[in-house]
């Protein structure tokens, strides 16, 4: 059979090993913690905490701003410093909460739960909603929507993104390892909102052990299977892992739900394990730190709004100085100029490189090789795509589908005369994307 | 630790694969090619490539110190077109052939276009397509020390008895570089392994060739008429390092196999109907300038909008 995958991608160096099999530690955070109110897609959460209160681990400490919004709770018990802008990974000011810690992480009682099987779909929705469960692989958008589409009996595959298809990350592949009855657990959750859907554990096949575990422990659910996917980065981006599954293809203007899918991260469907058989809002997640200038990579298990500086000084500090920070992964994630932002409920990784492969190599001509047109996984002519971005020429860029880019990086990767590809076509999109709004 | 990292967008990595080693790996892939050249034809050959060579790597190197541009030979281009216009002259040719072909390829064909990625044809077929119709009789003359008499292509038009082994080997009258069969495929096959190159354009040239002369050459499918077709003049040398120039060929894949079936139409015709025995030079820079509507009518559809493969 030939290996469930899609066509383009490429094959970067992947640097799992440095972390891979190092398991998943506390880490306690020290100084104070930061929350910024936005830290999903959608409206920023509103502040229901003065300057001053005291605040106990658990307890909800903004609450959603809208419809599309997600609250967000307290990890540590302590006192609320302030509430004022903090710098956040993007680079952007983002009102915050700055909670200072007091070290006794005392916890609120959390609310009693009914076991699964008794609870209707709406208590399992709010449930997520309530514990402020956003993708936790990067896209912060609030979990509970995806999982309330207009049809629900028409969702014929719920799927369990375990791809981990970015360089680097292994926070994904050591919860699989550590806990996977937390991710299946998690999964029936959505079963149980979807009754005719059938569950698949996507997984690259560079992952044969979870493979083998999470075949063991779902060899008795008739609706569970998992599916090996071939590695090739962006499968676990949300378009591909849908066509590798099921064959079904999606652009920009549908959702996963108008081809009867919905995707959920492994962190994210942990998260869904928590709040519905525990009742515990969303409140840590798995960081990978990691990359040569790290004395020691690990993956962590981290409160979130914990200071990344603590993460490294966690790791052993950096062995030899780095040149470049990113938070998330090398294709996806967001270059920071400095330690001092907080973990957020999106960042996967902290990734410390002791060269900048962007810096050091200046683009030059292009030669229209065409490794960019192959690579695409949206198909796309990346190399035109760009020049029409570069001189702003809207009509051309839109006609040659510009918009359905996904941004993953792999023109960039690919080009041997380092053009600036996907950064060139993102701006233009982002452009595109605000005047939409309008 | 400095105070501020650098930042930059997404994706944060590059492949390793540069302009210049991809153009270097072509250069390579041409020696073998080269040298069974300068083994064919002797002495003369070596200087021929040298003096070609030299002069268009200088030609860019001075275009670019008068327009006070950035140098760009460290990517070896200039190289490539150098050695590709070489292969491309007969051995007896005087000196100031090369030299002339290639100040034109480069010049006239490369920088004046806006220099690497922005030339419209291959600038080493320009320019003997140049020297072709210019200095006719020089450049279709192959009298030399080894041989005299005309090409096996020529031969072949005439109905004169052609040795296919020596065609494939390479023992025959031509220009420098596109005797061996076999050299060129050698070198072909690296640039395959490497993924530098891969079968399509190549592919559908030959194979829609042979088609081609098949229905119209007047032998159908008669083997030795058509390994002699395949392995004579320029078809390997122009099917594998020419037609597949990055720069000059269409990016969409579909648009490759359109290229490529174009190709061997138009060489068929050049060199059943034509007046000449050869004609795959004027068949790729016809097809070069066809690349922008190729394009045009290939693009292929974004994914989620139809024609889904895995």
């Amino acid at each position: 059979m030939a290996k469930l995958t899609f066509q383009g991608g490429i094959h970067p160096y992947d640097g799992k090993e440095l972390s891979k099999d190092k398991p998943i530690k506390a880490v306690l955070p020290k100084g104070d913690l930061v929350y910024p109110l936005s830290q999903h897609i959608g409206a920023p959460a509103k502040p229901i905490v003065e300057k001053g209160d005291h605040v106990l681990t658990g307890q909800k400490i903004a609450e959603a701003g809208g419809f599309v919004s997600a609250p967000i709770y307290a990890t540590v018990s302590g006192t609320v410093k302030s509430i004022e802008p903090r710098r956040v990974v993007t680079g952007d000011n983002v009102m915050s909460i700055i909670i200072e810690n007091d070290g006794l992480y005392d916890e609120v009682e959390y609310p009693e739960v009914k076991p699964l099987e008794e609870m209707t779909r709406e208590e399992i929705i709010e449930c997520i909603k309530e514990a402020g469960i956003v993708g936790m692989g990067g896209a912060g958008f609030p979990t509970f929507i995806k999982l309330s589409p207009k049809e629900p009996d028409k969702i014929d595959y719920v799927i369990a993104n375990c791809a981990e298809c970015e360089p680097y990350l292994t926070s994904d592949y050591r919860r699989m390892i550590e806990e996977p009855e937390k991710l299946i657990k998690g999964l029936k959750v959505s079963l149980q909102l979807f009754p005719n859907a059938r569950g698949i554990l996507a997984v690259e096949d560079n992952k044969p052990d979870c493979i083998g575990i999470l075949k063991n422990l779902t060899k008795d659910e008739p609706r569970i299977s998992v599916k090996a996917l071939k590695t090739k980065y962006p499968q676990g981006a949300e378009r591909q892992i849908i066509f590798a599954t099921t064959g079904r293809a999606i652009n920009s203007s549908m959702l996963p739900a108008d081809a009867g899918c919905v995707v959920n991260n492994v962190d994210t469907i942990v998260a869904i394990y928590h709040a519905v058989y525990e009742g515990k809002p969303l409140m840590n997640r798995i960081v990978t730190v990691t990359g040569d200038a790290v004395a020691d990579p690990c993956n962590f298990i981290v409160r979130i709004g914990t200071n990344y500086h603590e993460l490294i000084e966690e790791a052993g500090g950096f062995k030899t100085e780095p040149v470049k920070i990113v938070s998330g992964g090398p294709m996806m994630g967001f270059g920071i100029f400095n330690l001092d932002v907080p973990t957020t409920k999106t960042a996967s990784a902290l990734l410390c490189l002791t060269q900048d492969d962007v810096s050091r190599m200046e683009p030059s001509a292009c030669i229209k090789c065409g490794r960019c047109v192959e690579a695409c996984p949206s198909r796309l002519v990346p190399n035109k795509l760009a020049v029409y971005a570069q001189n702003y020429a809207e009509e051309e860029f839109l006609a040659l589908e510009g918009m359905e880019c996904v941004e993953c990086g792999c023109c960039s990767f690919v080009c041997p005369a380092k053009r600036p590809l996907t950064q060139s076509i993102k701006s233009m999109r982002k452009i595109q994307l605000a005047k939409k709004k309008k | 630790m400095s105070d501020l990292m650098k930042v930059s967008s997404n994706p944060h990595v590059r492949s390793k694969t540069s302009t210049g080693n991809i153009m270097l790996a072509v250069v390579i892939a041409l020696l073998p090619a080269a040298g069974f050249g300068i083994y064919n034809f002797g002495l003369d050959a070596l200087i021929t490539i040298v003096l070609t060579v030299a002069t268009t790597v200088l030609t860019e190197f001075i275009f670019e110190k008068i327009c006070k541009k950035k140098v760009t030979i460290g990517d070896y281009s200039a190289v490539v077109t150098g050695l590709l216009l070489a292969l491309n002259l007969p051995v007896s040719a005087p000196w100031w052939i090369g030299v002339v072909g290639g100040v034109f390829a480069i010049l006239v064909v490369k920088m004046l276009f806006g220099g690497l990625g922005q030339n419209f044809m291959n600038p080493a077929l320009g320019a003997r397509c140049f020297l072709l119709i210019s200095f006719t009789s020089i450049m279709t003359n192959f009298d030399c020390d080894a041989y005299t008499g005309a090409t096996p292509l020529a031969d072949l038009k005439n109905g004169v008895d052609v040795d296919i082994l020596n065609m494939v080997i390479g023992r025959t009258a031509g220009t420098i570089g596109e005797t061996s069969m076999i050299a060129i495929v050698i070198g072909a096959c690296f640039l395959i392994l490497l993924g530098v190159i891969d079968l399509r354009i190549p592919g559908s040239y030959i194979v829609s060739f042979v088609v081609f002369i098949s229905i119209f050459g007047g032998h159908g499918l008669d083997f030795a008429y058509i390994s002699a077709h395949l392995a004579g003049g320029g078809l390997m040398l122009g099917a594998f390092f020419m037609a597949t120039d990055y720069v000059t060929r269409p990016i969409t894949k579909n648009g490759q196999y359109l290229f490529g079936i174009l190709l061997g139409i138009l060489t068929g015709i050049f060199r059943l109907f034509g007046p000449s025995a050869e004609g795959v030079s004027y068949a790729i820079i016809l097809g070069n300038l066809m690349v922008p509507l190729i394009e045009k009518i290939t693009l292929p559809k974004a994914f989620g909008k139809g024609g889904e493969k895995a």
